[in-house]
């Protein structure tokens, strides 16, 4: 026989794929066969959670050192400026307006200001202290100061690609290189779904402030995970799920009974061939059944009480960011495991003090009411939130606005497992170079996975010969963060 | 005692078996591989101990102490490392993550022992025909090779499959649509060889035929109809859409196939040919491109020369060598060098780096074949006057001559035709080597084109190589790899798997081809045959092995993956055939052929995460019921139906899908307006033929699936009948509102409580998993 053998990765690989496809004792065999078989290669981790999705007891799977449970991103698209939010720099006010010193800029990769003169411009806003951390943040702030001792803000962020578009991708998959999986596909592959009515990996998207950049849906796709761990963007005019709403004329009666009619059909259909696929997809109708009931009250927000809404500072889901905090909370309380919300509104090119101004009017309570709702239920402790862009902003001029920069950002985590009221990692003086305890991008996935029990090292899949990471091949857990 | 038989078959395959001969390339190469060959591998960089264990002058040359002493495992230092005692000393190291096992080390041990012989990597030496195996009576060569694996195993092959599944599997197979009633039954009735036959070459001979072959390849060379980075604005190039079903349809031998769309634009010959292969030239201009504000043109220009060899490598060498943009590859033998040789190949491409591309004006296909029966219809008359005294004879063909001529001048005034992408050839550009990638080093040095070294060389002399050079290296029969990738992807569009599992890579990671000379002779048989697609592909569809049935329980259970064949696979239809199944199902499907994108429903808004919301201006008419080939391809927000069913963005080469089961899947058949209106529009068309319940439910079941409904099958629909008539018998505005779905106006002479109760049922079969599987 020319089968491999069975210690080979790739049989595991064939198998752990498969998986998705068969029968509950069928896997049972392969599971046995499989953690029999590989010691190493194939994260089991990953394959635990496999079984898991398939199955309800989805607790008793998550790694035991899993601090955060879930991950809610807020993604700061466009490039908040570093220089006007977290990271104070007194030296660059006093060189305001002044050449900026050649030795930073040369033969440094350059965005909008390719070929112009490259001056030094101030921050725009005053700095001042917070909490008993006394963490340093723009006056620009009003809300987020409140949580200032439940948050670490990490200063010396840096990052690889300077165009909006590749730079997403870097952040989100670790590469600018199309086609490999989201973050989120990765944390929905190593830990499985906690919801049995709800998608894994949801994504929601508001606007404001500045340029709306576009966001592609490559920034939540599985790539070559399957199709199961992909994001599912919601939408706030329209179905907030994709066709997840009944045809006009058909009532959830009649819907029920077109279901129920073919689910029939394909049971007396599995009587008669062997084919494990029938029975997923028998599964795949009850959880789209119940998705038809589930999502329509996850964006009712009509029970919430006026406290609430205020702390938010909205009235419900209406496409905003504040109203999109709300609905990652209700979407974590439901057992979400990835939740991304994007901003689309920091690219401040030119007239960054009020676009600073309009951007954080639309973001900053919300951010900081989901901490605070989060602390007070209970929750913060085991879910991790991010609050990040995609790079930062020049600490040159680029007339009344700041080009892109990736050489140094800013970004703040809070919960699972983070130690808040720290400030980690410097800028040079500048706000130019990340200098001090710097951090990469692949270093915060580390990061992010280490709270979630996953080591990034062993969460590989193997794609075209190679074991793939969200890591790739570099990445270390930044442990002083840790609490 | 299914547990019982898995586990026996597990053992039944352990390497240690005894009576086992262990192979190199099967069982040792993979070990190395995956456990030792990023430290001692090609990778010069990240080489260890200098030594390498990828090349047989390195494994068994002289070196102290000696790897491999043949027969000795005790006196072979790679046996004796990884099996040291001491753990500092034993390899892999302790810190690399993949430690090999007890049944790993004992295949090297055993492989020793039995004489440590060498074999070149398969896919790296060209394909030699081996002899047919005679496992058998009377059978063609494939089903030789198939019983011949079978035999050793104890398993039995399926029996041939009823022909109602037979029939329906053909046509989803080879065009990707489903057979009609009429079709099926007259095959039922005379199932014979011949008939079978008869019916292969009619549906390789349908023009339906090409659009099911352009799907996997649009997938392969990322078609799509945008640019792809930031704003991803749309671009047209559905001609060269249009160039691969026809080239398909006239069975274009492969190997002029891969030369037209590598270099069509450097191919010489009749001016009008010329513009086909120019447009087939679009193929290198299919990456990504960007035109966001700050971006700089040289990194673009780098980023979009690694997209070309990567992909480039991938589509006709099923082959990785994306992964030397940065280093040596640390498991199969290209070099960062052979990477940047390999780009140089494109630096004659005309492009910009930043901004929108630049189109080119070309005529459509039907232009193009008007245009060439006008010149010869031109010819022909001249010829005529020649011989022509009378001078009322002169003048008619003389006025029809002007007439011609003014046809001619008008079909090819460029500016009323279409715009596409072509490759147009400008001075090459300098490509350098990019020490780690990095675009903005410019040390290192000059590259001029060349192929990987390890797989041969171009003479040509001092003359620079061209595109055309690298595409005839890559269309001729000593290329190793182009024969065995195309053959291998097409079989898994027969079987549902490759004969190597990794479509996408046949280098050293990729899994070994389950049947080695089965692949190698269809290869072999293949190139000999001219590069003939449709002989290919009629020699796999009329293979036994083909015909069994994909319902085999005791193989299912003993070869879960159908390694061996026993058996045909079942498996869920791609995206675009769910969608032009159903509309063939229900009568609603336009079937041209060819032409612009088109943009059916889509959800409102769905654009609304790029600039300006990307306003979507749907279709109206006919264009609402054409193929998802023909549906408008956006990267950054391709069709979601079509990406519910695993479609890709088509921003990389994808030689295969994965098929997931989702409950997206579910929404998408029940409620996107699509299906939701392709049921009316299949209820009207049950209605309309049949008065009796009876009746119209066998033809909605022949017309879905071939074959007519089950007495318990009939219950539930019955039953689903008597509920839904009585709910909409009860809210008639509920039927009227839900007969206007889709633009399609509801036929008013039926009644809408009635038409609603069938559209339900309608919905059921098009929802039911036997009408989205091929088995």
């Amino acid at each position: 026989m020319d089968l491999p053998s069975p210690g080979d990765p790739q049989l595991a690989r064939n198998h752990h794929q498969e998986l998705i496809l068969m029968e509950p004792l069928q896997q049972s065999v392969c599971r046995r066969s499989f953690l029999g078989q590989t010691a190493a290669g194939l994260g089991s981790l990953a394959f635990g959670s496999m079984l898991q999705a398939e199955q309800s007891s989805t607790q008793a799977l998550l790694p035991t050192t899993a601090k955060a449970k879930r991950i809610i991103f807020l993604y700061m698209a466009g490039g908040p400026s570093h220089l006007e939010s977290f990271d104070y720099k007194p030296v660059l006010a006093e060189r305001n307006g002044q050449p900026m010193p050649d030795s930073f800029t040369k033969g440094q990769p350059i965005a909008q200001l390719q070929g112009k003169k490259l001056t030094c411009r101030g921050p725009y806003f005053k700095f001042n202290r917070h909490g008993q951390s006394g963490q340093q943040m723009s006056e620009v702030f009003q809300h987020i100061p409140k949580i200032a001792d439940d948050i670490c803000i990490i200063r010396s962020m840096y990052t690889e690609a300077i165009n909006h578009d590749p730079a997403h991708t870097f952040m989100n998959s670790g590469t600018t290189i199309s086609g490999r999986p989201a973050m989120g596909s990765w944390f929905l592959y190593g830990l499985g779904s906690e919801t049995r009515n709800l998608p894994g990996f949801v994504v929601l998207t508001s606007t404001g402030g500045g340029q709306n950049q576009p966001i592609s849906a490559r920034q939540w796709h599985s790539g070559f995970l399957p199709g199961r761990f992909q994001g599912s963007p919601f939408h706030s005019t329209g179905d907030p799920v994709l066709y997840v709403k009944n045809p006009a004329g058909v009532s959830r009666q009649s819907q029920g009974n077109v279901i129920d009619a073919s689910q029939a059909l394909n049971q007396i259909r599995a009587g008669q061939v062997k084919d494990p696929a029938i029975n997923t997809r028998l599964r795949q109708y009850e959880l789209a059944f119940r998705m038809q009931t589930s999502v329509p009250d996850l964006m009712d927000v009509s029970t919430e009480p006026k406290h609430i809404l205020d702390l938010y500072g909205t009235k419900g889901a209406d496409g905003s960011f504040a109203g999109n905090c709300l609905l990652a909370r209700r979407l974590a309380e439901r057992g979400v495991r990835f939740i991304q919300l994007y901003h689309r509104g920091w690219d401040h090119h030119g007239g960054i003090e009020n676009g600073m101004r309009a951007t954080t009017k639309l973001v900053d309570q919300g951010s900081a009411a989901l901490i605070q709702d989060l602390k007070q239920r209970g929750m913060l402790d085991d879910t991790l939130v991010v609050w990040a862009g995609e790079f930062g902003r020049t600490p040159m001029a680029q007339g009344s606005g700041r080009d892109h920069h990736i050489k140094a950002f800013s970004l703040w985590m809070a919960g699972g497992g983070i130690k808040g009221g720290l400030t980690y990692g410097e800028t040079d003086d500048f706000g130019y170079n990340a200098a001090v305890d710097r951090v990469s991008v692949h270093d915060l996935h580390a990061t992010m996975l280490h709270l979630t029990g996953l080591d990034h090292e062993k969460l590989t899949f193997r794609y075209r010969g190679r074991d793939f990471r969200l890591t790739d091949v570099k990445g270390r857990v930044i442990r002083k963060t840790l609490a | 005692m299914k547990m019982v038989q898995v586990i026996a078959l597990l053992f039944a395959c352990l390497p240690a078996s005894q009576a086992r001969e262990i192979k190199f390339n099967r069982d040792v190469r993979p070990i190395l591989s995956n456990h030792c060959f990023a430290c001692h591998g090609p990778d010069e960089k990240q080489r260890k101990a200098k030594l390498r264990l990828d090349r047989k002058e390195d494994l068994f040359g002289e070196r102290e102490p000696t790897l491999l002493v043949a027969g000795k495992p005790e006196q072979s230092e790679l046996y004796l490392r990884i099996t040291h005692g001491d753990p500092e000393e034993r390899m892999p190291p302790r810190k690399f993550p993949k430690p090999l096992t007890s049944p790993q080390v004992n295949t090297i041990k055993k492989w020793i022992e039995q004489g440590a012989k060498w074999e070149d990597h398969w896919a790296y030496t060209a394909p030699i025909r081996p002899p047919v195996p005679k496992a058998g009576k009377d059978l063609d060569p494939i089903d030789q090779f198939v019983l011949a694996r079978l035999a050793p195993a104890n398993l039995s092959p399926a029996l041939a499959t009823d022909p109602r599944t037979l029939v329906r599997r053909l046509h989803l197979d080879l065009i990707g649509l489903p057979p009609k009633p009429d079709v099926t039954e007259a095959f039922v009735t005379n199932p014979s060889t011949v008939a079978y036959t008869q019916l292969v070459d009619d549906l390789l001979a349908s023009p339906h035929f090409g659009e099911r072959l352009a799907v996997p390849w649009l997938d392969l060379v990322r078609y799509a109809d945008s640019v792809g980075y930031q704003k991803d604005r749309l671009r047209d190039c559905w001609l060269y859409r249009d160039y691969l079903i026809r080239s398909f349809n006239e069975n274009k031998p492969y190997d002029r196939f891969v030369i037209e769309q590598l270099a069509g634009d450097l191919l010489e010959g009749d001016p009008l040919e010329q513009r086909s292969w120019l447009i087939a030239s679009g193929f290198n201009r299919m990456n990504q491109t960007t035109s966001e504000g700050g971006a700089q043109a040289k990194e673009y220009v780098a980023k979009y020369a690694a997209d070309r060899v990567r992909n480039t490598a991938a589509i006709f060498l099923g082959s990785t060598m994306g992964c030397a943009e940065c280093h040596d590859h640390k498991y199969d033998p290209f070099t960062m060098k052979d990477f940047y040789s390999f780009a140089a190949f494109f630096a004659d491409v005309k492009e910009r780096g930043v901004g929108y591309p630049e189109h080119t004006a070309m005529p459509t296909y039907a232009d193009l074949d008007q245009w060439a029966d006008l010149e010869d219809q031109l010819k022909g008359l001249r010829e005529k006057t020649k011989d022509t005294v009378l001078q009322e004879e002169k003048d008619a063909l003389n006025k029809r001559i002007a007439e011609l001529k003014e046809s001619i001048t008008k079909i090819s005034n460029s500016k009323k035709w279409p715009k596409t992408l072509v490759t147009l050839n400008a001075k090459p550009r300098t490509v350098r080597m990019l020490p780690r990638g990095n675009w903005l080093d410019e040390t290192g040095p000059v590259m001029s084109p060349s192929v990987p070294a390890f797989l041969g060389k171009l003479n040509l002399g001092d003359r620079r190589a061209t595109r055309l050079d690298l595409a005839r290296w890559i269309a001729s029969r000593d290329n190793p790899l182009t024969a065995r990738v195309f053959v291998n992807r097409i079989w898994k569009q027969f079987f549902g798997k490759g004969l190597a599992r990794d479509l996408d890579d046949l280098g050293s990671q990729g899994e070994r081809p389950t049947h080695p000379k089965l692949l190698d002779w269809l290869a072999v048989e293949f190139m000999e045959n001219g590069w003939d697609v449709k002989n290919l592909i009629r020699q796999i569809v009329l293979s036994e092995a083909y015909r069994r049935s994909s319902n085999h329980p005791s193989s299912i259970d003993l070869d879960p993956e159908n390694r061996l064949l026993a058996r045909q696979a079942s498996f869920r239809l791609e995206a675009e055939f769910i969608r032009d199944n159903a509309l063939a199902i229900s009568g609603l499907l336009v079937p041209k052929i060819g032409g612009r994108s088109v943009k059916p429903y889509q959800p409102a808004n769905y654009w609304f995460r790029l600039y300006n919301s990307g306003k979507y201006v749907q279709d109206k008419g006919d264009e609402l019921y054409r193929r998802g080939l023909y549906t408008l391809w956006r990267r950054s927000f391709w069709h979601p139906s079509l990406q519910a069913f695993d479609a890709p963005a088509r921003e990389e080469c994808v030689a295969e899908r994965p098929i997931s089961n989702t409950p997206q899947q579910a929404l998408v058949l029940l409620n996107d307006p699509t299906y939701v209106e392709a049921a009316r529009i299949f209820a009207e068309r049950i209605i309309g033929a049949h008065a009796k319940d009876l009746e119209r439910l066998d033809l909605a079941f022949r017309l879905a699936l071939a074959r007519p409904p089950t007495k318990e099958e009939i219950g539930v629909l019955q039953n689903l009948l008597e509920k839904e008539r009585a709910i909409y018998a009860e809210n008639e505005k509920d039927a009227h509102a839900f007969l206007k779905t889709g633009e399609k106006p509801a036929d008013a002479n039926l009644n809408p409580v009635e038409l609603a109760a069938w559209t339900s049922l309608a919905r059921v079969i098009l929802n039911l998993h036997e009408t989205i599987t091929r088995n």
